[in-house]
């Protein structure tokens, strides 16, 4: 099982990386050389095991529903690259 | 000297009013400037804050109201969230990001009257096993400066063992606090996953993450443990338990205590000075009674596999959130609003964490999903019912924390596998939840070598007290590097 190029592509554009031809060649040896690793729990029986996505098991939390102070607007904006009228401002998402 | 002293012995000085909180304070920054040039453990150092904080201490002890921690200095992983103080997770992608409130854990140590130093550098999100993949700088080892202090609480561990703090907070997600402290010759605790709040910790590995303490010894790591722990509201994974009691740390007794040895984690592959030092710590504690018996763990061979599935899978999730809108500098010249995402992504994050945000992206997508991801949380449940059956017979499982003393600093850094290779011993613990330490247990060519105790879910403050009679039994347990 390996990964192609093309593959590679695919999944930095899943990922939202923008990624030069050098990085996808090195992910793409990297990438595999993991994926050569992987084989090694798909000859396991896992028959009937169920699946654990977590380490200790929880089951649904309530909170009790009490109000409490939220962290102000200009404190949420202050980190942000670009902000208008109280607003985190983005590029153009839909275009002509 | 007062940076020689233990947290507890400047604890109970400062609750004495034989030291100020300021002195204490002020010997350690004092001590960061002169010597922290060499080591490079932090990334920033808040002088004005702490001194400021010394000072509210301090009326606390002269008003009789001090806790345990009162006065006494700690330096924070630069992936936990400081009210006003820059936390960057030690990438690129959050330089200048100011968070706008603390994390559970920082509250809870300035409740106690603790002084925060400064932010420990780290491999950027917490990602590696050498801090060398920070994008800020190098961090060394106090016992040979050529060589790595481990990671990814690389910083955390090197100023616990350069006297450049007391006690310092680390995360540990695969193995990032006890590996560390193996190579620096320090304590390191990974607390039951859910006994310390993940609030505002950066995330990671969601299901796997857990803050904990590094300390000189077992006792200050209680100590700092005891302070972070407990339930907390804003974490839905945090337990109910009361906080980690270290009340009986000291009444514990080597004396049939049944210890198992998985032969998994004494292969081939550990180096022959690792494997004498922890052997001959194993036959010093069979001399105080304990009953050690060698098992074989077959699922411990898997853990590298399984968790470079699950984490970088988590990993690639949360790490979604670097987009450069809320927070972080946005790259230009991007087309469109996802453009400025990939550019600015691209920019920001370094080599390693692309490859996990790559491997989970991929290990998640339509086709692979259930080969991949499915399987591996499948034989994370075969790991954690061998886990439960060893448990039915030992109170304990013993073991190198890493097959590796401290390398040399680049010599790790060309092949990201081999490295990923050394986690398996520590992986265990995060895929189950279980509570581990490593504490020093001896010496090879002049480096410590790590020894690690795993105990069942919620059996924190049994490790403790076992690792303090282990800690007592083994007189190289508590040596000092030989720094400036």
């Amino acid at each position: 099982m390996s990964i192609s190029l093309d593959e590679v592509r695919h999944v930095a554009r899943l990922a939202r990386l923008e990624l030069d031809d050098a990085e996808i060649l090195s992910l793409q040896g990297e990438l595999n050389a993991l994926l050569g690793h992987f084989a090694d729990i798909q000859a396991v029986d896992t028959t009937g095991v169920d699946p654990q996505s977590h380490a200790v098991a929880i089951q649904n939390v309530w909170s009790e529903d009490i109000p409490f102070e939220t962290l102000p607007r200009d404190r949420a904006l202050r980190n942000a690259a670009l902000t208008k009228a109280g607003l985190f401002v983005v590029p153009t998402i839909i275009e002509d | 000297m007062i940076t020689q002293l233990t947290a507890t012995e400047l604890a109970q000085r400062i609750a004495r009013r034989e030291l100020s909180c300021r002195e204490v304070a002020e010997a350690y920054l004092d001590r960061i400037e002169t010597h922290d040039p060499t080591y490079g453990a932090y990334l920033a150092v808040c002088r004005d804050v702490a001194l400021e904080q010394a000072e509210l201490a301090q009326h606390r002890v002269d008003r009789g109201e001090a806790g345990a921690l009162a006065g006494v200095p700690v330096a924070v992983k630069d992936n936990i969230s400081t009210d006003g103080i820059e936390t960057t997770c030690a990438s690129k992608i959050l330089q200048g990001y100011v968070p706008p409130y603390d994390a559970t854990v920082v509250r809870k140590l300035k409740e106690a009257g603790c002084v925060i130093l400064g932010k420990t550098n780290l491999d950027e999100f917490a990602m590696g096993s050498s801090t060398e993949n920070s994008a800020y700088q190098i961090t060394r080892n106090p016992w040979d400066t050529e060589r790595s202090p481990g990671g990814s609480s690389g910083g955390s561990a090197s100023a616990v063992a350069a006297e450049l703090a007391p006690l310092s907070l680390g995360s540990d997600t695969g193995g990032s606090i006890r590996q560390p402290a193996s190579l620096c010759g320090v304590v390191g605790f990974k607390p039951t996953y859910g006994r310390v709040s993940r609030y505002g910790l950066v995330a990671f590995g969601s299901s796997l993450d857990q803050i904990g303490p590094f300390g000189r010894t077992v006792e200050d790591a209680a100590l700092l443990a005891e302070a972070i722990s407990g339930h907390d509201a804003m974490d839905s994974t945090s337990l109910p338990n009361p906080p980690i009691d270290r009340r009986n740390l000291k009444s514990g007794s080597l004396k049939g205590r049944r210890i198992a040895l998985p032969k998994q984690m004494f292969g081939e592959g550990t180096h022959p000075g690792v494997l004498s030092a922890v052997l001959a710590a194993v036959d010093i504690l069979k001399r105080e009674g304990a009953e050690f018996g060698e098992v074989s763990m077959p699922t411990i061979d898997l853990g590298v596999t399984t968790y470079y599935i699950i984490a970088p899978s988590e990993a690639s999730s949360n790490l979604a959130r670097f987009d450069g809108i809320r927070y972080g500098p946005r790259a230009e010249g991007g087309k469109g609003h996802v453009g400025m995402v990939e550019r600015t992504r691209a920019e920001g994050f370094g080599h390693e964490v692309k490859a996990r945000i790559m491997i989970g992206t991929y290990a998640l997508s339509a086709g692979y999903y259930d080969a991949y991801y499915v399987r591996a949380l499948q034989v994370r449940s075969l790991m954690r019912q061998e886990f439960e059956r060893t448990f039915q017979d030992y109170d304990a499982v013993l073991s190198p924390t890493s097959p590796m003393p401290a390398f040399k600093i680049g010599e790790m850094s060309g092949d990201p596998l081999a490295l990923k290779e050394l986690d398996f011993c520590t992986l265990p613990a995060n895929m189950g939840g279980m509570p581990g330490i490593s504490l020093n247990c001896g010496f090879t060519e002049g480096l410590p070598v790590g020894l690690q105790l795993l105990a069942p879910p919620l059996e924190d403050e049994r490790l403790l007290q076992l690792a303090h009679c282990v800690e007592r039994a083994l007189p190289d347990a508590t040596r000092r590097p030989p720094i400036p």
